[in-house]
C-alpha cells in the first residue's frame, strides 16, 4: 500500500466516508454480468447449500439443496446451475468476429498472420468476495471429472449430462481470475477495494457489507462509515441472526445451528415419512409436508443470499459511475481471447483441464501472470493520475514543465534528431545516467534518455538531478524518419510532461519448448500417461458425504 | 476465563462459533479414520512416516484405554500408557485422545491431540485429523499452517513427557495430517514437518509474561465477571494492556472491544501493522493528517516530508481528475448518483495532463 493510499484511508477515518483510491474504473464491466451468490455447507467440501444466480437484479434464480449431504439433490442443483450458466456462456461463445493472430507456421517456421474467430464479447461472472472466487474454482474442480451415464454407462453415480461441461467452464473462470487485471470472474470486494479507500484495514474490507457501509451507507442516517460497518459486521436481530449475513459462501454458525439445522431435520423427517407411506392418500399428505419443509429451506437460503445479491448490484452501480480507464478495454480483449480459446478447446473435444499442469503449461501460466501484473501496473498508472501520483511519490515517474528545448542530432552518417529537453519537476525520480524514461505520445510510448541535471553548477554528471529539480532528457524516437522531427513529436517550451521510468508495454518472455520437448529436469515429456484420460474422483460409498 | 461471555457483556460480542454441520462432519470423519482399532490410521502412519517398520497389519497393535476422571487423571493415565508402550518394543501403540499438560505462562494447560502413535522403534508421532479436504494432494495452506502450529504444541508437550522417561524416547518432528481425499470421506494423509513451528512456539512460551506477573500489575480487587455493569467491566479490561491489530479479529473474542478502544484513541494500527510501520513516529490519525497538512510535525523528519509530498501529489491528482471529468463528481466517494453518465471517451488519456 503506497503512502497515498494510506493517506486516503486516514482521511476516510477522519471524515467517516470512503475516499477515492482511483479516479477511473480499472476493470471492464459487462453490460450483462452474471451475478452468482453461492452458499456452502459448513465442514463439507463441494457441498453447495444454495445460490442466487442470474443477470436480472430484480429476478434472480434461487437454487437450493434441501439436504446438502444427499448426492442426488446436489446433482439436481448442479444441473439447474448448468441450465442457467451454460446458455449464458454459450450465447457469448456463438457470436464471433474475425481477428488476426500471429502463429508460427509449422512448415516454414516463420511467423505468419492467420485469420481466426474471436468472440465479440465474453460472459462476465461476478461473485461477492474472494472466497466466492475460490468456491467457483472448487465447484469447477468437483464437476469436471464427473462422468455422465453417456460417457461411462458403468459409473455408479452418473452426473447429469451438462454438469462436467459446467465444471470445465468454471475451472477456466477460476483459473483466469488468477491473472492480474483480468475481468472474466470478478470479486465485488476486490473491485470496490481497488477503487475506494475505507477507514478500516484491508482485512476488514473483505466483508462486503462493511466495505459498502463505508462507500455508500444507506438506511442509518448520519452514521459514520465505522459505525455503519460495525453494524454490518455484528448487529443481530432478536433471534440472534446477523442483520447483514456474511457474503458467503460460508454461512454464519448461528444461522446454521438455530435455523438451518432444524429445518433440514424437518425436511429429513418428512422425506423419511413419505418413503414409509403405505397408501396414496397418506402419501399425498406427507408429500405436502415435504413440500412445506422444502419451501422453508428455500426461504431461509433466500433470506441469507438476497442481501448479498442486492449488495453486489449496488456495488456494480457505484462502479459504473466511474468512467472506464482507457486501457481496461484492451485488457478485456485479452479476456475475450482467453474465453475464445477455451471455447475452441471444448469444441475440439479436448479432455478437461488436468488435475496438475505439466511443467510447460505451469511455466507458461506463471510467465503470463508476471507479464500481466507488470502490464496492469503500467496501464493503471497511465490511465489514472491518482495511481501515477503513487508512482511519482516512489520515484518511478516524474511530471513537470518543459523549460527549454535545444535541437541536437545523433552522430551517425545520417544524423537523426535527438533534441535535448530540459524539464523542471518537483518530483524526485531515481534517475541515473542514460536511464531510459518513457512518456505516452498518442497512445504509444516515446523513449527518452536521461542526460543529467540542467544547472551547470551541478553538471558533474553524478548528481541525481533532483537537487534543484531541473533535468535534461534526450528524446530518442517517435519523431519520424526525416531530419526535422514531425510536428507534435517533441515537447515544446511550456508543455506539461510526465515521464515514467517503467516501460509502458510488456515484452513476452523467452519462448518455452513444446510439451513434447520438456527437459528431463522438469519431468520430461508427458509421454503415454498424458493420453490416458484422468480418472473420475473416488466417491464415498454411502449415499451421503 | 470465558472470553466470549466477557466480550458479550462488554457489548462487542465475538463472531466466533462452530456450525453443527462442521462439527458432525468432523466427528464422523474422525470416527471413520479411527474405526477398526485404528487399522486405517496405523496403515497411514506406516505408509507415510515409517515404511521400514513392520506393517501394523502383521505386527502387534496395542490400543490402551485412557479413560480416567479429570484432566489431571487423564494426563497421568496417558503418561503411564506411554511408559508401558516404551516397555513393549516391536509393537504399534495407538493412543486415542490422550491428555497432555503443558506449562503456559506459569499455569498448566491441558491439551488433547487427536491421537499419538508409538512406533515399533519406540518413537512417538502426533496425529492430527482435520476435516478440510486434501484436493489433488494439496490442502488450503492457511489451514495446514494452523494445524501444524497446533501439532507443534502437542509435540512440545510430548517432549516434556519423554524427558521424564529413561531412556527418553524420540518425539518425531514430522506429524501426520489426516484429511478427507478430494470430495469423498476417504482418508488420506500427509507428513508435515513442524520443526519450525515447534521452535517458534518453544521460544514464545519461554518469553510469555507469567500470568502472576500480569495479575500483580493489576490494581487490587479487579474482577472480570460478565455480571458486572458494562462500565466497570470495561475499566477492568482496560487495566490489562493490549495492542490491537486487525489480525486479532480472526483470533481473539475480545478483538472487537479492543478495536473500538483503538479507534477511539485514533491509533493508526487499526488500519494494519504495515501502515504503522510506514508512518514513522506518528501513531495517531490526527497527528498524521496534521503533519500531512503541514500544521504540525518536523519538516526535516523523512516520514513527515514524505507525507507532505504524498498529500500534495494526491490533491493534485484528484484536482486533475476532477477537471478532466468536467467536475461532475465522478471521483467523489459518496456515490450520491450525481456523477452518473460522465464518461471519458475511449481515446487515449495522458494521465498527467
Amino acid at each position: 500500500m503506497s503512502l497515498i493510499t494510506t493517506l486516503a484511508r486516514l482521511e476516510a477515518v477522519r471524515t467517516g466516508r470512503a475516499q477515492p483510491a482511483a479516479t477511473v474504473r480499472h476493470r471492464h464491466l459487462s453490460d450483462r454480468p452474471l451475478v452468482f451468490v453461492p452458499l456452502t455447507t459448513a465442514g463439507e467440501a463441494g457441498a453447495p447449500l444454495g445460490a442466487l444466480v442470474g443477470t436480472d437484479r430484480d429476478a434472480p434464480h434461487l437454487l437450493v439443496v434441501p439436504q446438502p449431504r444427499d448426492r442426488d439433490l446436489r446433482f439436481a442443483f448442479l444441473a439447474d446451475l448448468a441450465d442457467i450458466v451454460l446458455p449464458h456462456i454459450e450465447a457469448y461463445a456463438e457470436s464471433v468476429e474475425a481477428a488476426e493472430r500471429t502463429e508460427t507456421d509449422p512448415e516454414t517456421g516463420k511467423r505468419v498472420k492467420v485469420e481466426v474467430d474471436l468472440c465479440a464479447d465474453a460472459a462476465q461472472l461476478v461473485v461477492p468476495s474472494r472466497a466466492g472466487v475460490d468456491f467457483v474454482r472448487l465447484l469447477g474442480r468437483s464437476m469436471r471429472f464427473r462422468r455422465t451415464a453417456e460417457q461411462d454407462p458403468e459409473t455408479p453415480h452418473p452426473a447429469p449430462p451438462r454438469v462436467p461441461l459446467l465444471g470445465r467452464w468454471l475451472t477456466h473462470y477460476g483459473e483466469r481470475a488468477r491473472v492480474p487485471g483480468s475481468s472474466l470472474l470478478l470479486a465485488m470486494t476486490d473491485l470496490l477495494g481497488r477503487h475506494w479507500a475505507t477507514g478500516q484495514s484491508t482485512l476488514e474490507d473483505q466483508h462486503l457489507g462493511a466495505l459498502l457501509a463505508w462507500i455508500a451507507p444507506d438506511g442509518t442516517q448520519g452514521a459514520t462509515g465505522a459505525e455503519a460497518a460495525r453494524r454490518a459486521e455484528l448487529a443481530r436481530d432478536a433471534d440472534g441472526q446477523l442483520l447483514c449475513p456474511p457474503a458467503g459462501p460460508a454461512t454464519d454458525p448461528a444461522f446454521d445451528n438455530r435455523l438451518l439445522a432444524p429445518a433440514i431435520e424437518r425436511h429429513h423427517r418428512a422425506r423419511t415419512a413419505l418413503a414409509a407411506a403405505e397408501d396414496g392418500l397418506e402419501a399425498d399428505d406427507r408429500l405436502g409436508a415435504l413440500t412445506a419443509a422444502e419451501r422453508e429451506i428455500r426461504g431461509l437460503v433466500e433470506s441469507r443470499t438476497r442481501p448479498t445479491w442486492d449488495a453486489v448490484w449496488r456495488g456494480l452501480d457505484l462502479l459504473r459511475e466511474l468512467p472506464e480507464g482507457a486501457h481496461a478495454e484492451e485488457r478485456w480483449t485479452r479476456d475475450r481471447w482467453s474465453f475464445t480459446s477455451h471455447r475452441d478447446r471444448i469444441l475440439a473435444g479436448e479432455p478437461p483441464q488436468p488435475r496438475r499442469d505439466d511443467a510447460v503449461t505451469a511455466a507458461n501460466k506463471l510467465a503470463t501472470r508476471e507479464r500481466e501484473q507488470a502490464r496492469l501496473e503500467a496501464q493503471e498508472a497511465l490511465d489514472d493520475p491518482l495511481v501515477m501520483a503513487g508512482r511519482r511519490l516512489s520515484g518511478e515517474a516524474f511530471a513537470g514543465e518543459v523549460v527549454d528545448v535545444v535541437m541536437a542530432y545523433s552522430e551517425s552518417k545520417r544524423p537523426s534528431p535527438r533534441p535535448l529537453v530540459t524539464v523542471r519537476t518537483d518530483d524526485r525520480p531515481h534517475l541515473g545516467e542514460r536511464v531510459k524514461v518513457y512518456r505516452s505520445l498518442g497512445g504509444k510510448p516515446q523513449t527518452a534518455e536521461y542526460v543529467g541535471p540542467a544547472a551547470p553548477d551541478h553538471g558533474d554528471g553524478t548528481g541525481t538531478g533532483a537537487d534543484d529539480g531541473t533535468l535534461v532528457l534526450r528524446i530518442m524516437d517517435k519523431m519520424g524518419r526525416g531530419k526535422e522531427p514531425e510536428a507534435g513529436s517533441v515537447p515544446e517550451k511550456g508543455d506539461l510532461v510526465c515521464f515514467t521510468l517503467f516501460e509502458h508495454e510488456q515484452r513476452g518472455g523467452a519462448k518455452l519448448p513444446d510439451p513434447e520437448q520438456t527437459p528431463w529436469t522438469h519431468g520430461g515429456p508427458p509421454g503415454e500417461t498424458a493420453t490416458v484420460p484422468e480418472a473420475a474422483d473416488a466417491q464415498t460409498e454411502e449415499d451421503v458425504l | 476465563m470465558d472470553k466470549a461471555a466477557l466480550a458479550s457483556a462488554l457489548g462487542s460480542p465475538a463472531a466466533f462459533g462452530q456450525s453443527q454441520f462442521a462439527l458432525t462432519r468432523g466427528n464422523a470423519f474422525e470416527a471413520k479414520v479411527k474405526a477398526d482399532g485404528g487399522a486405517e490410521l496405523l496403515r497411514l502412519v506406516h505408509e507415510r512416516l515409517d515404511r521400514g517398520a513392520e506393517p501394523p497389519a502383521e505386527a502387534r497393535v496395542e490400543v490402551p484405554d485412557l479413560s480416567a476422571t479429570g484432566p489431571e487423571g487423564r494426563t497421568a493415565r496417558t503418561a503411564l500408557a506411554l511408559r508401558e508402550a516404551a516397555g513393549t518394543p516391536g509393537a504399534w501403540t495407538l493412543l486415542d485422545h490422550p491428555m497432555l499438560a503443558l506449562d503456559v505462562a506459569g499455569s498448566p494447560a491441558f491439551l488433547e491431540p487427536d491421537a499419538v502413535v508409538v512406533h515399533p522403534d519406540g518413537s512417538w508421532t502426533v496425529v492430527e485429523i482435520k476435516s478440510f479436504p486434501m484436493l489433488d494432494g494439496s490442502a488450503d495452506p492457511a489451514k495446514v499452517g494452523a494445524a501444524a502450529r497446533q501439532a507443534a504444541v502437542y509435540v512440545l508437550a510430548l517432549e516434556r513427557v519423554a524427558a521424564r522417561l529413561d531412556p527418553a524416547p524420540r518425539v518425531r518432528h514430522r506429524v501426520l495430517l489426516v484429511c478427507p481425499k478430494d470430495f469423498s470421506n476417504l482418508p488420506t494423509a500427509s507428513a508435515v514437518d513442524v520443526r519450525k513451528q515447534r521452535a517458534v512456539t518453544d521460544r514464545q512460551l519461554a518469553r510469555l509474561t507469567r500470568v502472576e506477573d500480569i495479575a500483580d500489575a493489576l490494581p487490587e480487587g479487579v474482577c472480570f465477571s460478565p455480571e458486572l455493569p458494562a462500565e466497570e467491566l470495561a475499566a477492568a479490561v482496560e487495566a490489562v494492556p493490549a495492542a490491537y491489530a486487525p489480525e486479532c479479529l480472526s483470533a481473539c473474542e475480545l478483538a472487537f472491544h479492543c478495536r473500538a478502544g483503538s479507534r477511539e484513541a485514533g491509533a493508526v494500527t487499526c488500519l494494519g501493522r504495515p501502515v504503522r510501520a510506514e508512518l514513522g513516529g506518528l501513531s495517531t490519525v490526527e497527528d498524521v493528517l496534521a503533519a500531512a497538512r503541514g500544521e504540525a510535525g518536523d519538516p526535516d523528519d523523512p516520514a513527515v516530508a514524505a507525507l507532505r509530498r504524498a498529500a500534495r501529489l494526491r490533491a493534485e491528482a484528484l484536482a486533475t481528475a476532477g477537471s478532466r471529468s468536467g467536475g461532475a463528481g465522478t471521483a467523489s466517494a459518496a456515490g450520491d448518483g450525481s456523477g452518473a453518465g460522465s464518461r471519458t471517451g475511449v481515446g487515449e488519456v495522458s494521465a498527467c495532463r
